[in-house]
């Protein structure tokens, strides 16, 4: 049964490294704007010049 | 706005291909596609140059019209002040600057990805970042490459100007508690979820099994869980506990606080001392619902702004005028005595006498009034109004703060925040709770100290203390409020937190402001005058009216409603007199009696006056009276009937007989009011005892917003202007006012009802701790059931209340 106590620190250790990712995206400001990420990831990388009619990326 | 822009993209014939818009005037032809104007052929010639062409393929005609836009050189110097530049920018090091703009204009996916590719319209630029709800952007640019003029300048030439406004400069810094909040929050989640881990065990009889060197281990793990709850997560409740009992108070504070401290210490002894199990998990679980409630009682509208004073409508800069040489300084160095210039559309900052030119000036933002007011030489023009027409000359009176208007915010009521003379239901219930509880540990410990069993004493008294911690009593004020605040904010109302809600419900008097509050421009009443109109002199009204943005011109415009346009020759408006034209060779005039040479008395009153000439000779004048919000004879009947109504404006007293009639009696009128006198007057009735709500719409009832028990702005579109406020009103829900201050009492009956609720559970505990008979098993099933059941009580109940009173569509 001693394996419990290498199981509880495993597990405090995960739950306590969740803690700190978590404290980090609050920090970073993940949490503040949660609508522009949603839209700027529809945005195609490169540009495509000319008169090319790019398939629709139109927001409806 | 961008919306109407979009449906207008419909039909016609040729559309901008930047804008939208319908090309009415003009075509300009560029590379094959049509543009109504040379401002929006510019914006696309920058973006093809840069090959951001792809603007146009995100959403369809993303841009902004460049007709309205005036495009001074010179406006923006203001921004090569060091001084400015340092007030506006968030950070500097020698190499990059960073600032935040705050750009209106931004209204779709076009705009964002645009603004982020600022850095293929100019190098020096590093990265844009949109905020699209805040409609902010973040820019990171070189400042050697790049000023922050020509910044500005390259964002306006696209068609994103900036609004950079005198609050800009003088920055708070960004509040961090909201942060904090959810820290804890998650800190307190955090060990409470794993110390249930580790007590579960004890609440089985399988525990036995473990034997004791783990239940010991499991209890150490317990303590070093609770102390980041102990030392971090519940130091809120400390200091607010500490700040209430050093001014002789006791809110709800204390006893949670001291719930939490008892639960703690007599936890520590239990466990180190006594090697039993102590309350670990309770203390976790305990503190995890107090801060979901608290976290759950705010609810911020990011695109509202509750605190915008006269700054945020003032510009940073103005244009002075030495030895007839324009140049643009920054507000803050105007000083009285300055000659400066106002341009078309440009906002008076400061208490000024006209010089020169016709001033032709709205009030709007500061009195609601629509309509704008013409000035003569020499007569003094107060800061807030907007110039419209041509290029006026003031020689300063004021300094910009402190000026007619201005000076209301150096009144002591700006100084302090709101002092909440009501307490809340919570804290006045929480001082007789706290001694009644005291008197029932020390009435235990002394009853079983007396039968000579002193530790079971101590356990009684601790007992009581840690079962009558008010976790559910505490948790029915945050979610009730909570609760009622989505509720409201479902129905176009908007407060500012959840403590108005408690302050609502004991108003015993509401004052109106007249002018954009009680009246609305799109209820505006028309009323003609003079010979017969024909049906073609209709035609011609209408034909001109249509040509003029003027406020009075959209109302004959609506009251004209069906009338088909002709043709009208030559059409064109004089700013501040009228509009004129030609139809069939003759001269058509609309406009001031000035204007169309009415030389003559007897005219009707109590509202503006339009006359309409042909060839010199007044055929007739429309009449045009303020008309009342749809529905509010209902709303201010509904309220006077159980409150004090009283009624402010700044206007002559000409409608007092006619509100008089619409309102009753009982409505107390006063005329004549400037913004201090609106301010004093709810100052006198707060100091006569009276529980105040002013309902105003424009800057000068700041001051009244301000003084009142609550302020509630009313605004026909929520996110464009609104003087600091503790809740704000979308104007079409004008007429729910009664229905949402009724509610705002059923909201405080819930309360007490689920105080009701979380006592009997108290009792109950009570019953069982005085007997020493709580264990930790006991704590651990009773507070989180009383915890929960008050939440799903509250919420229910306001929900069900909310949609039985037409607040609410379903329940959920």
């Amino acid at each position: 049964m001693e394996v419990i106590f290498v199981l509880i620190a495993v597990s405090l250790v995960l739950a306590g490294s969740f803690l700190f990712l978590f404290f980090r995206a609050v920090k970073s400001g993940q949490f503040e704007d949660d609508q522009t990420p949603a839209i700027r990831m529809l945005f195609e990388n490169e540009i495509k010049t000319n008169e090319k009619k790019v398939p629709s990326t139109k927001s409806k | 706005m961008p919306n109407q822009i979009h449906h207008a993209a419909s039909k016609s014939t040729a559309t901008c291909y930047h804008c939208g818009e319908e090309c009415r005037e003009e075509v300009l032809h560029f590379d094959e596609k049509e543009f109504c104007c040379t401002g929006c052929k510019l914006v696309y010639e920058v973006l093809s140059e840069n090959e951001l062409c792809n603007y146009y393929q995100i959403a369809e005609k993303p841009g902004i019209s460049q007709k309205e836009v005036s495009r001074k050189d010179n406006r923006f110097d203001y921004l090569d002040d060091a001084d400015i530049v340092h007030r506006l920018v968030d950070f500097q090091n020698g190499d990059e600057t960073h600032i935040t703009f705050s750009i209106p204009l931004i209204h779709c996916a076009s705009c964002i990805w645009l603004l982020e590719n600022l850095h293929k319209l100019h190098p020096g630029v590093v990265s844009g970042r949109v905020d699209f709800i805040k409609k902010k952007v973040q820019v990171k640019y070189h400042q050697d490459a790049i000023s922050l003029k020509e910044l500005v300048q390259l964002l306006s030439r696209i068609g994103y100007e900036p609004s950079i406004n005198l609050s800009d400069a003088d920055k708070k810094q960004p509040v961090f508690t909201d942060k904090k909040q959810i820290q804890k929050l998650a800190v307190a989640g955090f060990c409470f979820g794993n110390m249930m881990l580790f007590s579960l065990p004890e609440y089985f009889a399988e525990a036995e099994l473990l034997g004791d060197g783990f239940k010991k281990t499991f209890n150490y793990l317990n303590v070093l869980l609770a102390l980041p709850v102990f030392f971090y997560a519940a130091t809120d409740y400390y200091r607010s506990a500490w700040l209430s009992v050093k001014n002789r108070a006791v809110n709800m504070d204390v006893p949670i606080a001291l719930g939490i401290v008892t639960l703690f210490t007599y936890s520590l002894y239990d466990i180190f001392a006594l090697g039993n199990e102590g309350y670990m998990d309770t203390l976790g679980g305990l503190l995890f619902f107090l801060l979901i409630g608290k976290y759950y009682q705010q609810k911020t509208y990011d695109t509202l702004s509750f605190d915008r004073d006269y700054k945020s409508y003032f510009p940073i800069a103005v244009t002075r005028l030495v030895r007839n040489e324009e140049e643009v300084i920054p507000l803050i160095k105007l000083h009285v005595g300055d000659i400066i210039k106002v341009r078309n559309e440009e906002l008076i900052p400061a208490d000024s006498i006209l010089l020169e030119g016709e001033a032709y000036i709205d009030y709007s933002f500061v009195t609601g009034e629509q309509i704008p007011v013409a000035k003569k030489k020499g007569e003094l023009v107060y800061a807030g109004g907007r110039q419209r027409g041509q290029s006026i000359s003031l020689a300063v009176q004021k300094s910009p703060s402190q000026g007619y208007l201005t000076d209301l915010w150096n009144n002591e009521s700006f100084e302090k925040e709101k002092t909440h003379s009501l307490e809340s239901l919570a804290n006045r219930i929480s001082g007789k709770f706290t001694f009644t509880v005291l008197a029932i540990a020390l009435g235990a410990l002394v009853f079983w100290a007396a039968r000579g069993e002193v530790s079971l004493g101590v356990l009684a008294f601790t007992s009581v203390l840690i079962i009558t911690c008010p976790c559910a009593l505490a948790m029915s004020t945050p979610f009730t409020l909570g609760n009622t605040l989505r509720v409201f904010g479902q129905g176009k109302f908007y407060l500012k937190n959840a403590q108005v809600i408690e302050r609502m419900a004991q108003v015993d008097t509401v004052v109106f402001d007249k002018t954009g509050t009680l009246t609305a421009p799109s209820e505006a009443k028309v009323s003609y005058h003079g010979d017969r109109l024909s049906a073609e002199s209709k035609s011609i009204i209408k034909t001109l009216v249509s040509h003029s943005t003027h406020a009075l011109s959209n109302r004959i415009n609506s009251w004209l409603d069906g009338i088909s346009t002709l043709s009208v020759e030559e059409v064109h408006e004089i700013q501040g007199r009228g509009i004129q034209g030609f139809y069939k060779g003759q001269a058509i005039r609309l406009g001031s009696a000035e204007f169309v040479g009415y030389q003559g008395g007897d005219l009707k009153e109590g509202g503006n006056l339009v006359f309409f000439s042909i060839e010199g000779n007044v055929i007739g004048y429309f009449l045009i009276q303020s008309g009342l919000r749809k529905g509010i004879e209902q709303v201010v009947a509904q309220i006077g009937s159980n409150k004090e109504v009283h009624l402010l404006s700044g206007d002559q007293d000409h409608e007092r007989n006619h509100l008089k009639q619409v309102f009753g009696k009982d409505v107390l009128m006063n005329f004549h009011q400037s913004p201090k006198d609106k301010l004093e007057y709810i100052q006198t009735l707060n100091q006569a005892g009276a529980s105040t709500l002013m309902v105003g719409d424009g800057l000068n009832d700041a001051g009244a917003l301000r003084a009142a028990q609550v302020g509630i702005a009313v605004t026909d579109r929520i996110t464009n202007f609104s003087p600091a406020s503790d809740a704000i009103m979308d104007a079409a829900v004008m007429d729910r006012l009664p229905a949402f201050l009724d509610f705002a009492k059923t909201s405080r009956k819930i309360i007490k009802a689920s105080f009701g609720l979380s006592f009997t559970y108290n009792t109950i505990g009570v019953i069982f701790a005085v007997q020493g008979l709580v264990s930790p098993v006991f704590c651990a099933v009773l507070m989180p059931i009383s915890s929960i059941s008050v939440v799903v009580f509250t919420t229910l109940a306001t929900n069900y209340l909310a949609v039985k009173k037409g607040l609410k569509q379903k329940i959920w």
